[in-house]
């Protein structure tokens, strides 16, 4: 691996750490305020395989780096300004509307993101995205009845779920940029080129909130920011809650 | 003794279960009711005092434990509302009689979660003491009430290991941490023991549930069983016990101990805890606010269902 491929390689992985850790972190909010309790388990159960991800991407980001940073220094001892997430999923949680479709728009984008990191030359991405995949099945299924309950239920649920996909549909557009680092690993086999998933993904939410009597948002609006620092205000108080205790016992083993 | 009612005895003296089809008397349905619905609503409330350190978990590897665990916890509430079921009760009224405060759930919930120790000492005592009372249930006489103990004591064994494991890790670190796994284990202590319920003698339900079965030791032996097994449990974390007065007696081949708070137990009981008002606030606000999220299923359900009748004809 040539230095160039290992920096962009580690700053790859740390995104996607810090994608799923930051989505896993909103979700996890959830559990004890669902409507009803089988969506607390449901809740856990995805925040748990986000969690998850974001270790198994961070351990590979510790060994990368070899500096003797653990899974935890990356969770914990970087500010906002050095997390790398979509913004997408560092909105807060809001209503059970606003979060299906956060997760609607997540999931689909995983689902196509995916499939092609899974036959990156890079073995240990590669074998994270093949884990990832088979929950992601799943993920797509829940958000997209989910999406079609609330859309097509009561003149509330549709209103609700209108507003958040109007709402959130301006912080989507990024998930699609790419950079030198993310151009460099797509041209060598290793990232996702994810300028070229776009097309597939506007068609599969698109047809996904026709079906749920939504009205498609249009592209009027975008904010971006999330790959280089330059976050929403969310993101901030998410981390002084995730880092607290962990920051104020520097150097301890939990 | 009615003929229904000799063959009811017949069978909880042999031992067999009794089960959901079975004749019952009523109030032996109604205590085994109150018994697995408080059961399962212990589940449910005990998500929150938990809840409250997921999203503040100091490592990612505790971060993902804690929400497994309190993922099994919200599965084992669904579980124990579903077996509590058969025997004639819906969800909708359990829950209902939670919120109007009818039914208790675990008084030890009511005590406030205030640092991350607090989470270990609820998976080593709490989960500890609820184990020990739960094998024993796994031979209670209610078929489906049995089934569910032996279930869900194989989750909670290990919850109790993930508590103790994650206090051991505290006790071995910083003075700040050591400090904070004392002062769990001081906190949450006596609300363990007291977990059991009063003395057998001033025990509301005990006698008539110990003739049916449904209770199979008495709370002070239970309690007496888990003083036992946490003093070395204790004393391998390096912390003090919080129990001046526990004493080995060789005679009786059992710790003595201190008086417990009886008076701190009733006053919790009759809702009048740190937390009382804000479980029950919290459960009924979550409650309140998903009621448009099910009213949508139901709407959805509906002109599905309508589609499909117009479809057929």
């Amino acid at each position: 691996m040539s230095d160039a491929i290992k920096a962009a390689t580690l700053e790859y992985v740390t995104r996607l750490g810090d994608d799923s850790l930051v989505l896993g972190h909103r979700i996890s909010e959830w559990v004890s305020y669902a409507p009803f309790l089988e969506e607390d388990i449901a809740y856990a159960n995805v925040a748990l395989d986000y969690v998850g991800r974001a270790r198994m991407f961070y351990t590979y980001a510790a060994e990368l780096a070899a500096d003797g940073r653990t899974e935890d220094d990356f969770a914990y001892m970087r500010s906002d300004r050095d997390y790398r997430n979509l913004l997408l999923l560092e909105m807060p949680r809001g209503d059970f509307a606003y979060s299906q479709i956060r997760q609607l728009f997540a999931d689909v984008y995983y689902s196509l993101v995916l499939p092609e990191l899974v036959k990156s030359k890079d073995e240990r991405i590669a074998a994270v995205a093949a884990k990832a995949i088979k929950e992601t099945k799943y993920h797509v299924r829940r958000s997209r009845d989910w999406v079609h309950r609330l859309g097509d239920g009561t003149e509330e649920s549709h209103k609700r779920t209108q507003k958040a996909a109007d709402q959130l549909w301006g912080y989507t557009h990024e998930m699609f940029d790419m950079d030198e680092t993310e151009q460099l690993l797509a041209d060598n086999g290793i990232g996702v080129d994810v300028s070229k998933l776009r097309d597939q993904w506007h068609k599969d939410v698109s047809a996904i909130l026709t079906e749920s009597t939504i009205t498609v948002p249009e592209d009027s609006w975008a904010v971006r920011g999330g790959r280089t620092g330059y976050h929403t205000e969310n993101l901030g108080h998410m981390l002084t809650e995730l880092q607290i205790v962990h920051r104020s016992h520097p150097g301890c083993q939990w | 003794m009615t003929p229904e009612e000799q063959n009811f005895m017949r069978k909880i003296n042999a031992e067999d279960k009794i089960e959901p089809k079975d004749w019952m008397p009523d109030a032996y349905r109604k205590n085994v009711i109150r018994q697995m619905s408080q059961h399962a609503h212990s589940e449910v409330i005990g998500m929150q005092p938990e809840g409250n350190w997921i999203t503040r978990a100091p490592s990612l590897r505790r971060k993902a434990v804690l929400l497994s665990k309190v993922q099994d916890e919200a599965g084992h509430g669904l579980y124990l509302y579903s077996a509590t079921e058969t025997l004639g009760i819906t969800r909708a009224e359990m829950i209902e009689a939670l919120q109007q405060g009818t039914a208790k759930y675990a008084s030890i919930f009511n005590y406030p979660t205030l640092t991350w120790g607090d989470v270990g000492a609820i998976g080593w005592l709490v989960d500890g003491a609820a184990i020990v009372n739960q094998v024993s249930l796994q031979r209670t006489s209610y078929g489906p009430y049995a089934r569910a103990m032996i279930r869900i004591c194989k989750e909670e064994s290990f919850h109790q290991r993930q508590g103790y494991e994650a206090l051991l890790a505290l006790a071995k670190g910083s003075p700040e941490q050591k400090q904070m796994a004392q002062d769990s284990l001081n906190r949450f202590y006596w609300p363990a023991l007291m977990m059991f319920g009063p003395h057998d003698s001033e025990s509301a339900h005990s006698a008539k549930s110990m003739e049916w079965k449904i209770k199979r030791e008495t709370n002070d032996d239970l309690r007496q069983k888990f003083i036992d097994q946490t003093v070395p449990q204790i004393e391998f974390l390096g912390l003090a016990h919080p129990d001046p007065a526990i004493k080995w007696n060789e005679e009786r081949g059992h710790y003595d101990h201190g008086d417990i708070d009886w008076e701190e137990f009733y006053s919790v009981i009759n809702g009048n805890g740190h937390c009382n008002r804000q479980r029950i606030e919290h459960h009924v606000a979550a409650h309140e606010e998903g009621a448009w999220v099910r009213d949508a299923i139901t709407a959805y359900n509906d002109k599905k269902n309508a589609n499909k009748i117009k479809n057929v004809a």
